[in-house]
């Protein structure tokens, strides 16, 4: 047994690794617990026995727990709306982590900074004009939304970073500045398209402006899906990179890391997240904000271990705020974005504070 | 315009490498090899074009014109990666945007490296970086805690863990260091530059700018006197270090002495040269 005073340094890392072990553990378990309620939540309220009892029967294939009202229930409504609430908080924390290693800022949040206005104009043009402007083009009408969505979520993302980041360096106020004037023109010409707008379009659009994952359907789930397909991987490839960019960007060169494939890959990441996000649920806001800073506080700031806790931890929140609205104001159900900007909103601004005290 | 032979002994060398920005020439035709085992020290005053000559040799700015050559090897032909085993770089005023305590950031030395050193070698790698850099203790720190002396021996950690992370792939390394000792106070100056120079013994080749020509002078294999993007003089630091260069360069009035085994030099206010109008004080 090596004496401990000999190896300070390994001990203190192993007490860090035994530290974030727990932690992760104990998210998965809270994950877990979360998922079982979440499925029971809504007009047909399921105990966490049965809800357990009828998924280990549709995993077995019994058609009699399939066929029953629990089973419908379960498997086409509310097991999709849990994995888009997981996935969205998975999606939302973990684009937050990229973009804050990205702009090397802990302030930078895809709802806060514009991205997800970009990504809602895009999908808000789809839904309008989309069937004049795509209408000849047969089939394939499902993942328009998610692909404009993504391609909305990169040109402003690639905006944003080319107006906030000059020679390396990133300017907070710019950002964060830059990341309120896209907004707002974003909104503008989403403002705009709900004027032109029938009915049945608006009904869309002001269920994207708020955010819900009230209109969970399987293939919502399989965009999602493709989407943590690319993020899960590349947020695994990006850790080490955005490490070393918290040193500058001329120290992660010299550190031997491709800077400019890293920041591309890191743009494309997140516009691929929020995309899809933003078009399977609309505009959920400061869950990327919230979640990475929280665990920065718990585990610190070496990405391997936060971007993957950034998962779990956004999938457990964007949980907890989907049950805390469908029970506050049942059988009615809030849109989703209402809570987490309740959270959000005044950790944002109690972290700017704190910023502005550590500036000055 | 003509090439300088590439010359093979020397581990990085800038070729009549150049660099302006706006019209002006910061670095302008330098030609400088490090070779195995030599510290060299380039010194001159600010706006010589010193640091701009170690990132043009480090890969961090492409020159304009010339070229840098790493042991035969055209630099910018070298994936980043593997200039990362070849080379590392201590630069100026490091800041971190989030709270890495000290041990993750000398991890990070070898981050960029691939996956040639096993799990005991890496931790190997960082331990004795903590402990030549005097930063042991320090380990579990937060960045932001430290002081800027506190700060820069971290980074020389770092540098060393990439060092000794990329002789696993590599075995003719160089070191640039960019005033690496500029918040240090003496104890811990000297320290560094004896690190180094041990390192220099084993067959590292460095280069490092100082501004004290004192420890230049003590502690430099060659100096390279930079003026206004050229080299004003090279060769040991005797030969270098003569009054009438230290008036001409710095505009100011030494007092060089040379009584013991190296010249000392004690400044006795503005020399009498044109340099004084620009004097800003």
């Amino acid at each position: 047994m090596p004496a401990q005073h000999a190896a300070p340094v390994a001990t203190l890392m192993l007490d860090q690794r035994r530290r974030v072990a727990v932690g992760a553990s104990l998210l998965v378990l809270i994950v877990v617990i979360l998922a079982v309620i979440s499925i029971g939540t809504g007009a047909v309220t399921i105990a966490p026995a049965r809800v357990i009892e009828t998924l280990r029967g549709a995993v077995l294939g019994q058609r009699a727990i399939i066929e029953s009202r629990d089973g419908l229930v379960i498997l086409n409504i509310r097991l999709p709306r849990m994995l888009m609430g997981l996935m969205v908080g998975a999606s939302l924390a973990m684009s937050g982590a990229l973009m804050q290693g990205l702009f090397r800022n802990p302030l930078a949040d895809p709802g806060i900074v514009g991205v997800s206005s970009g990504a809602g104009l895009a999908a808000a043009v789809v839904i309008v004009v989309g069937d004049r402007l795509f209408g000849h083009i047969a089939g394939g009408s499902f993942a328009r939304l998610p692909i404009a969505a993504f391609f909305g979520a990169l040109i402003s993302t690639s905006m944003l970073y080319a107006i906030a980041t000059r020679r390396g360096r990133t300017s907070v106020a710019t950002m964060l500045l830059a990341g309120v004037a896209l907004g707002a023109l974003a909104g503008a010409a989403t403002g705009f398209l709900s004027f032109i707008s029938d009915d049945r379009q608006l009904r869309d659009l002001t269920f994207w402006a708020l955010g819900s994952l009230g209109g969970a359907t399987w293939s919502k789930v399989a965009a999602l899906a493709c989407g943590m397909a690319i993020l899960v991987p590349a947020s695994a490839f990006l850790a080490r990179g955005l490490n070393a960019l918290t040193l500058g960007e001329a120290e992660a060169f010299h550190l031997g890391m491709a800077v400019q494939t890293i920041k591309l890959a890191a743009i494309v990441v997140v516009a691929v997240a929020v995309g899809a996000s933003v078009a399977t649920s609309g505009a959920i806001g400061f869950v990327g904000l919230v979640v990475p800073h929280m665990l920065r506080l718990m585990i610190g700031p070496d990405n391997r271990l936060l971007l993957p806790l950034c998962g779990l931890a956004g999938g457990a929140l964007l949980l907890a705020a989907d049950i805390v609205a469908r029970i506050v104001v049942a059988p009615a159900e809030l849109p989703i974005g209402i809570i987490t900007a309740l959270i959000g909103a005044p950790y944002f601004l109690w972290l700017l504070l704190r910023e502005e005290q550590h500036l000055s | 315009m003509t090439m300088p032979d590439t010359d093979h002994t020397a581990s990085v060398s800038a070729e009549a490498v150049r660099f302006s920005v706006a019209g002006r020439a910061l670095v302008d035709g330098v030609s400088l090899a490090l070779r195995p085992g030599r510290l060299s020290v380039l010194v001159g005053p600010n706006g010589a074009g010193k640091s701009t000559l170690i990132k043009l040799m480090t890969g961090e700015l492409a020159a304009q014109s010339g070229r840098v050559v790493y042991q035969g090897e055209e630099m910018r032909r070298i994936k980043p990666w593997q200039l990362a085993c070849k080379r590392a770089v201590m630069a100026q005023s490091e800041s971190m945007s989030f709270p890495f305590v000290v041990h993750d950031i000398v991890r990070m030395g070898h981050d960029g490296l691939g996956r040639h050193l096993s799990r005991a070698q890496r931790m190997a790698a960082i331990a004795q970086a903590l402990r030549t850099a005097h930063v042991e203790h320090l380990a579990g720190r937060r960045y932001q805690t430290l002081s800027g002396g506190e700060r820069q021996r971290v980074q020389f950690a770092r540098v060393l863990c990439q060092l000794h992370a990329g002789q696993a792939v590599e075995a003719t390394q160089t070191l640039f260091l960019d005033e690496p000792v500029a918040s240090l106070d003496l104890h811990h100056q000297i320290g560094l530059l004896d690190a180094v120079r041990a390192l220099t013994r084993k067959g590292l080749a460095a280069l490092a700018v100082l501004h004290d020509l004192n420890l230049a002078i003590a502690y430099a294999d060659e100096i390279v006197l930079l003026d206004e993007g050229k080299v004003a003089a090279t060769g040991s630091p005797a030969s270098v270090i003569t009054p009438e260069r230290i008036a001409k360069v710095f505009g100011v009035d030494p007092a060089v002495v040379s009584g013991g085994v190296r010249p000392a030099i004690l400044p006795q206010g503005f020399g009498a040269g044109e340099r004084r109008a620009e004097a800003p004080f």
